[in-house]
């Protein structure tokens, strides 16, 4: 059975739904109200807030600190300043991705890792030998992520001292919020503006409550996971499980995948030191498959329905049940997330597909399934992010 | 007058009914004796004491192979496992380690004791996925004989070699180190926590003379793995009705394909004439002819006493002798006016209803191994418990409950004294070991049965009381189980088969002697 | 510094100085580097006390390959072995002694007097060990193959063992396959009854071990152990004049002839690494010297993860090194004598203690001393190995005198309570006490005794956890299993370096032949 997370008494009062689901064993608000899309347009056109701490996490400290990361992660993190934060896949010894997370530099010899399965045991084994106090901080740290286009101003106004509007797209601010530590990291899953916040879990019911509060002025709404998987699907970010399997889960060797393979070859860094999996991945650069964006057709959707006499019917939800995607009939990979988009009013979807079929502009076809029959439409391929609005990236001055 | 039978099976255990059936289901007369009056050899419940239904021997299910569920369509025969899904292990101290079907409070329960090993954990089932994958072929294949050169047996081997050279490097390097590693050893390599490398340990010396740091206890370990129900790898089952409920349900099977069944009908010979099996002779001096003879009874009892040994190679004589047939294991079962609280988790609960483990530390077996090592039965038992009550109301009066309780080490000779004399100390020490993680326990006992090795080779006739019919140990598996050069399930007098747990791929309640043997006197037979 | 060097060896044990040799016999420049000031490691003859010349680490050199010793030609370089018809006595507790020598018959007459029963069965028995024992030597001196990239040469070696497997006959076939996983007790069991005979018997069956007789997998090593000539069914221990020492000076004598620098007290603190490949070597003064490869005759613990650094192994090896089962447990006293001591049992014969002098008068009592090991604990009645050099050899010790070592198990390296600082004086006194048990007047002629401690191994000889075979040699720990899996022959996973003492194939023991293999690997590859 889940378990609450240090936020449960807040979420638990704002589910109406009573729709939980179970993320790393923790309980998870699906949906808080009625209709998932109020949250999801919440976060594209105001700001919306997750209880994001069943995330994993890390801390590592000491002189060879660095050292572990930059051997863990594909990324050169040699490159990565004090208040920088850095996103990065990383692979077990024959290049195939573990897992993927984000990297923050809190100070010299002080970062922080996040990780969507427990990793302990690897970091130790990676970090074998190097003089690093490594701590898994996943249950003592809460993390809470303030994303959408009004979600700089309502941090701002909560704590008007603090630079947010110098706070650039992966950097990070350290502060205090009621005397403890406030890490605010200029990060999310949603492809937006948007803040992590992370804080000690028994602290992290009052942020929460300020930051509600002062959002509803602004628009603000809890976010759930029904909502969240919609956005970060436009964002063209990928999910361990559903677009990729780890290969410390993979029944078979065909099931793992390289950096390359799942969109990520831009964040295996050429030249970085040595890291797990480098030799292995220099025999790889040539993917065999490859991740990309899919745009259904709307009129071959609308086609294949109306022989049923149907307008399309697509879930309004994400869906992670893969489907097979085809050119000229053969099978050349399958679809795993696939949503209908409610700000591009396009289907889209995030597929693994043979390398020969992955330039943007190819076409292929998704197979849908019309009133119980398997059919197929065509569909475009793009590059990822689907959605990728100005504020994501942009910074207010300066 | 009397009828001619095709073939005759002697011992109606689970490997004995299997082959039945699978030979009444290819259109042989098929007549199965079995000795007592109740069907199932070691796979048998008995009302021992009024209401309360003993699963006496095996008290588990998980290795019955599903083709063979399939085949003889077993659930219509009331087959019905029931899920055993979760572990718990209380410690001395008073803490536990419960594992069970959520994966992630496994994961927080282990991590209380080292974070390293919870994810370990799940590493280490996938590793066990891939082990069980890997066996599964060879579970099904007869044996290949490394000696010859008969094209059929290099292609066999040729075979074999493949399969497992497919497996994939790493796969390759965990199979190794299951066929020579201890059991404590393979799993020091993934974990930490003492505890939980006990508890886990435990399955590599069930029904062996193994400690958890002998070499060749973690294939026991392996061979515990191979378990699959319903396509799921290495989950446990518990047969409503207990045990015996699975031979009942083979039995009804072969009955319905046309096999005759009679108990209380010891065989004390099988007649051969010029090298070939002829029939049997049953203890009543009544005769019996059948165009073959197969013995679901343990090598020394095929070879030695239903045979004239002098008729048998030497060489076989000789490796029967040596076939290591040693019991280990000892069986508690008591009646209980309640439920059981454990001391670390009172109360009922989920952990009442899967496996009870008491098995604290490495060290803590292996003491108990010391113990046996030299002829005495473990002052302080390794017990894996199962309260079938719990999984099966069924099984005792409402409100109460059976307990099963596996005891090791009970080694079949002791150093002083016999177990007519020991068995009810050894009775004593497994209730006060209990008694120290079930504080109520003594309180709620209305009836105990002790079993020792004595008792399971003198009620069913195992020999020597082993639960595997024979040691699975490296140099009795596979090709050499139970003898080199009679692995095939043939024997050297034409038309007598061999089918128990003594012969490829070895004990549990499996069946697959039982169905290989089957698949080769039918081809024997070119049906 | 002026001339570049093709090899540099680190560590002038056996294995180092037979690499070094043969490289520089077939034209390499290499460099040995060694960090005692002595060459040998454990193959040593030192002068602990004055006129006093002990073999530290191992008791003789019965093993070493002739064929390398021939190619060296060590007998130019003073390699000459005593001829010894002894290969081992028992003194027993009741005052008899049983005496193996290398004629099988003459050892056979002995047995008699313990059981008429096992002088019949023992020179068939020691005929099949010796046909056995003989395939694992050929084993021992291939290539060993990999699961991947096997060249045709090591599938061809591989092909022509098989090949031999096979000229055995089907049963001796099959016998050997049923054997090599037991373990010592149970083959010994199923051959004799004398206790006396089977304890000796198994003396060799656990060197190097920690585990008893009982653990499987001690068979084979009771075989690898009569890999050499003029075993007698004990274990090949020839003797070279002058003292093992005499083997690694023969050694080092070659490998000088031939061109090769050796240089003493020069530790080596690193081995540099770049790119992933090994590039040379740093040394404790901090002087680095670049070669085209690095051999290293050190453990592969301390060579992995002592000399390259973890941060440079993947976390696959690093688990794997972690995890090597190295587990020394056998410590040694020597002891100088100023008289032989009067062994009654040897009822005034010198001529019996020509060989191992044995204290393990039984199975059980070897069982019960590892006992003791397994937990944590230093054996209470500890097995012996004394060895009189001296009386082969007088030059060993001032005229007159004698020099007595004793090799003591089970003394496990990590001890449960105490360290081996404080123990090793309490040590010595149990082992001289129960030999003195058999040799009531040896307290009074010890003059000076020396006592080296698992620790002591560790600390003074470099061999860690005080493990003599470079880890353990079971089952698990053999061929595509050594060191570590995931080696292609000697090459490791980090470029250009190869391990070529006892950790890699075929193992332990004064072979030469993990030296000599791993050269020629290299060699290859360095063209």
């Amino acid at each position: 059975m889940p378990i609450p997370s240090p936020l449960h008494s807040r979420t638990a009062a704002l589910c109406h739904t009573h729709e939980w689901r179970d993320w790393s064993g923790y309980l998870a608000a699906g949906t808080y109200q009625t209709s998932h899309e109020v949250e999801y347009f919440a976060v594209r056109n105001a700001a919306g807030l997750l209880d994001a701490s069943p995330l994993y996490k890390y801390e590592l400290r000491g002189p060879d600190a660095g050292r572990l990361v930059n051997r863990l992660l594909t990324r050169d993190v040699s490159k990565c300043k004090i208040g920088q934060m850095l996103y990065s896949p990383w692979c077990d010894e024959d290049g195939y991705v573990i897992d993927d997370g984000t990297l923050g530099r809190l100070g010299k010899d002080h970062y922080r890792l996040t990780a969507a399965d427990p990793s302990l045991r690897w970091l130790q084994d990676v970090g074998y030998g190097l003089d690093v106090d490594l701590r898994d901080v996943s249950t003592e740290l809460a993390a809470l992520a303030l994303q959408g286009p009004n979600s700089r101003a309502v941090l701002q106004e909560i704590f008007p001292n603090l630079p947010l509007n110098s706070l650039r797209y992966y950097w990070l601010l350290q502060t205090e919020f009621e005397g403890s530590p406030l890490t605010i990291t200029r990060t999310g899953y949603t492809g937006d503006l948007g803040y992590e916040l992370w804080l000690p879990a028994e602290l992290a019911p009052k942020l929460w409550d300020r930051l509600m509060e002062t959002g509803s002025r602004y628009g603000l709404h809890p976010l759930g996971l029904a909502a969240l998987d919609m956005l970060r699907i436009e964002a063209g970010l990928i999910l361990i499980e559903v677009d990729y399997t780890s290969s410390l889960h993979a029944h078979i060797p065909a099931q793992k995948s390289t950096p390359y393979e799942i969109g990520l070859g831009w964040a295996v860094t050429e030249g970085k030191a040595d890291f797990i999996g480098q030799r292995a991945l220099r025999a790889h650069k040539q993917p065999v498959k490859q991740l990309v964006g899919l745009k259904v057709s709307w009129p071959e959707m609308e086609r294949e329905f109306s022989k049923v006499g149907l307008p399309p019917q697509v879930a309004g939800r994400s869906s992670r049940i893969p489907v097979p995607v085809y050119a000229k009939g053969r099978h050349v990979g399958q679809a795993t997330s696939l949503v209908f988009s409610p700000i591009l009013k396009t289907y889209i979807a995030l597929a693994t597909v043979d390398s020969a079929y992955a330039q943007p502009g190819t076409t292929l076809d998704v197979e849908i399934t019309v009133e119980y029959v398997r059919s197929q439409a065509g569909a475009q391929v793009i590059k990822p992010p689907f959605y990728n609005p100005p504020q994501k990236k942009g910074v207010a001055d300066g | 007058m009397a009828k001619r039978y095709d073939a005759i099976i002697i011992g109606g255990g689970h490997n004995g009914l299997t082959t039945a059936a699978y030979l009444a289901r290819a259109g042989l007369s098929v007549l199965l004796l079995e000795q007592r009056s109740l069907l199932g050899g070691a796979t048998v419940s008995e009302e021992i004491y009024p209401g309360f239904k003993y699963s006496v021997f095996s008290y588990v299910v998980s290795l019955l192979r599903p083709e063979i569920i399939r085949d003889l369509q077993l659930p219509k025969h009331g087959l019905t496992i029931l899920p055993l899904e979760s572990t718990i292990t209380p410690l001395p101290d008073g803490r536990y380690i419960y594992r069970g079907p959520d994966s992630h409070e496994t994961f927080r329960n282990i991590s209380k004791f080292s974070p390293r090993d919870a994810e370990a954990y799940r590493e280490y089932g996938q590793a066990m996925y891939q082990m069980a994958k890997a066996v599964k072929y060879i579970l099904g294949i007869r044996p290949p004989d490394p000696t010859s050169f008969h094209p059929r047996e290099l292609l066999a081997l040729l075979k074999l070699g493949q399969h497992f050279l497919g497996l994939g490097e790493e796969n390759i390097y965990t199979l190794v180190k299951l066929m020579t590693m201890s059991s404590a050893d393979f799993l020091e390599e993934w974990f930490e926590t003492d505890p939980l490398i006990a508890t886990l340990s435990a399955s590599g010396i069930i029904g062996t003379f193994l400690g958890p740091r002998s070499p060749g206890s973690a294939y026991v370990l392996l061979h515990h793995y191979m378990g699959e129900i319903d396509g799921v790898f290495r989950a446990w089952g518990f047969q409503k009705g207990g045990t015996g409920g699975v031979a009942e349900a083979l039995a009804s099977s072969a009955r319905s394909l046309g096999a005759e069944v009679r108990t209380d009908a010891p065989v004390a010979a099988v007649l051969n004439r010029n090298g070939r099996a002829t029939g049997v002779v049953l203890q009543s001096g009544e005769e019996i002819e059948a165009g073959l003879v197969v013995s679901s009874l343990d090598p020394k009892l095929t070879f030695l006493k239903l045979v004239d040994p002098e008729q048998l190679p030497g060489d076989l004589v000789t490796a029967v002798r040596n076939f290591d047939t040693y019991g280990s294991s000892g069986k508690v079962n008591l009646a209980l006016d309640g439920v059981p609280d454990l001391s670390c988790l009172p109360g009922n609960g989920p952990h009442l209803r899967g496996a009870i483990s008491i098995s604290p530390s490495v060290d803590y077996i292996e003491r108990a191994y010391d113990d046996a090592k030299y002829g005495r039965f473990s002052r302080r038992p390794y017990i894996d418990i199962i309260l079938p009550s719990m999984i099966d109301p069924g099984m005792a009066p409402p409100g109460k409950h059976v307990m099963s309780c596996f005891v090791q080490y009970a080694p079949y000779d002791l150093a002083e004294g016999t177990w007519d004399d020991q068995r009810e100390a050894f009775g004593d020490a497994v209730v006060d070991t209990l008694s120290e993680y079930i504080p109520n326990l003594k309180q709620l006992i209305l009836h105990r049965q002790v079993l020792s090795p004595w008792d399971i080779e003198r009620t069913i006739g195992m020999t020597g009381g082993n639960i595997f019919q024979g040691e699975l140990s490296l140099s009795q598996l596979l090709f050499l189980r139970p003898a080199p050069g009679y692995a095939q399930y043939r024997t050297p007098i034409q038309g007598y088969y061999q089918c128990g747990s003594a012969t490829h791929p070895g004990g549990g309640i499996s069946g697959a002697p039982g169905q290989l043997a089957a698949f080769e006197i039918l081809k024997d037979l070119r049906k | 510094m002026s001339r570049s060097i093709d090899v540099i060896v680190i560590g002038g044990g056996h294995n180092g100085l037979s690499a070094a040799a043969w490289l520089a016999k077939t034209g390499r420049r290499v460099l040995l580097l060694e960090a005692r000031p002595n060459l040998g490691g454990a193959a040593a003859t030192e002068e602990v006390f004055p006129g006093f010349h002990f073999n530290t680490g191992a008791p003789d050199a019965g093993l070493f390959h002739p064929g390398l010793a021939g190619e060296l030609g060590l007998h130019k370089y003073g390699l000459e072995f005593i001829k010894n018809d002894v290969a081992a006595f028992a003194p027993l507790a009741d005052g008899r002694g049983l005496t193996l020598w290398r004629d099988a018959e003459r050892s056979a007459m002995e047995i008699a007097a313990f059981s008429a029963d096992d002088a019949r069965a023992f020179l068939p028995f020691y005929q099949r060990t010796q046909r056995f024992a003989a395939v694992l030597g050929k084993m021992a001196a291939l290539q060993p193959f990999a699961l991947r990239a096997n060249s045709l040469r090591v599938l061809a070696g591989w092909g022509r063992l098989a090949l031999s497997l096979r000229g055995l006959g089907g049963r001796d076939m099959m016998e050997f396959l049923r054997v090599l996983p037991m373990s010592a007790a149970h083959y010994l069991n199923e051959h004799f009854e004398a206790e006396a005979l089977k304890g000796l018997l198994a003396y060799p069956s656990t060197i190097g071990l920690m585990q008893g007789p009982r653990a499987s997998g001690t068979a084979f090593m009771m075989l690898y152990q009569q890999m050499g000539q003029a075993n007698g069914a004990y274990r090949s221990s020839l003797l070279p004049r002058g003292g093992v020492g005499r083997l690694s000076a023969a050694l080092a004598a070659a490998a000088q002839a031939h061109g090769a620098e050796l240089r003493t007290n020069t530790p080596v603190a690193s081995i540099l690494c770049e790119d992933g490949r090994a590039v040379g070597v740093r040394l404790g003064d901090g002087e680095e010297i670049r070669a085209k490869s690095v051999l290293s005759s050190a453990d592969p613990r301390r060579t992995f993860l002592g000399l390259v650094g973890g941060p440079q192994l993947t976390p696959r090896f690093s688990r794997r090194l972690r995890s090597l089962k190295l587990r020394g447990s056998t410590a040694s006293v020597h002891l100088a004598l100023r008289g032989l001591p009067d062994f009654p049992a040897a009822a005034g014969d010198a001529n019996r203690l020509k060989g191992a002098i044995v204290i393990s008068p039984s199975l059980d009592y070897a069982e019960q001393a590892y006992d003791d090991a397994k937990h944590g604990r230093s054996a209470e009645r500890p097995v012996l190995e004394a060895r009189i050099p001296s009386l082969l050899d007088p030059g060993l010790a001032p005229s007159g005198q004698h020099t007595l070592s004793i090799l003591v198990r089970y003394t496990p390296y990590k001890l449960a309570q105490g360290d081996w600082e404080s123990e090793g004086e309490r040590l010595g006194d149990l082992a001289v006490n129960t030999l003195a048990e058999h040799a009531p007047n040896l307290k009074s002629l010890v003059s000076n005794r020396h006592i080296i401690t698992p620790l002591d191994y560790e600390r003074i000889y470099g061999l860690t956890e005080g493990s003599e075979m470079h880890g353990q040699m079971g089952l698990d720990q053999l061929l595509l299993m050594r060191p570590t899996p995931g080696f292609i022959g000697y090459r490791s996973p980090i470029e250009g370096l190869y391990v070529c003492g006892a950790g890699g194939h075929p193992g332990g023991g004064l072979t030469g032949l993990p030296g000599w293999l791993a050269a020629r690997q290299a060699a290859r590859e360095m063209r």
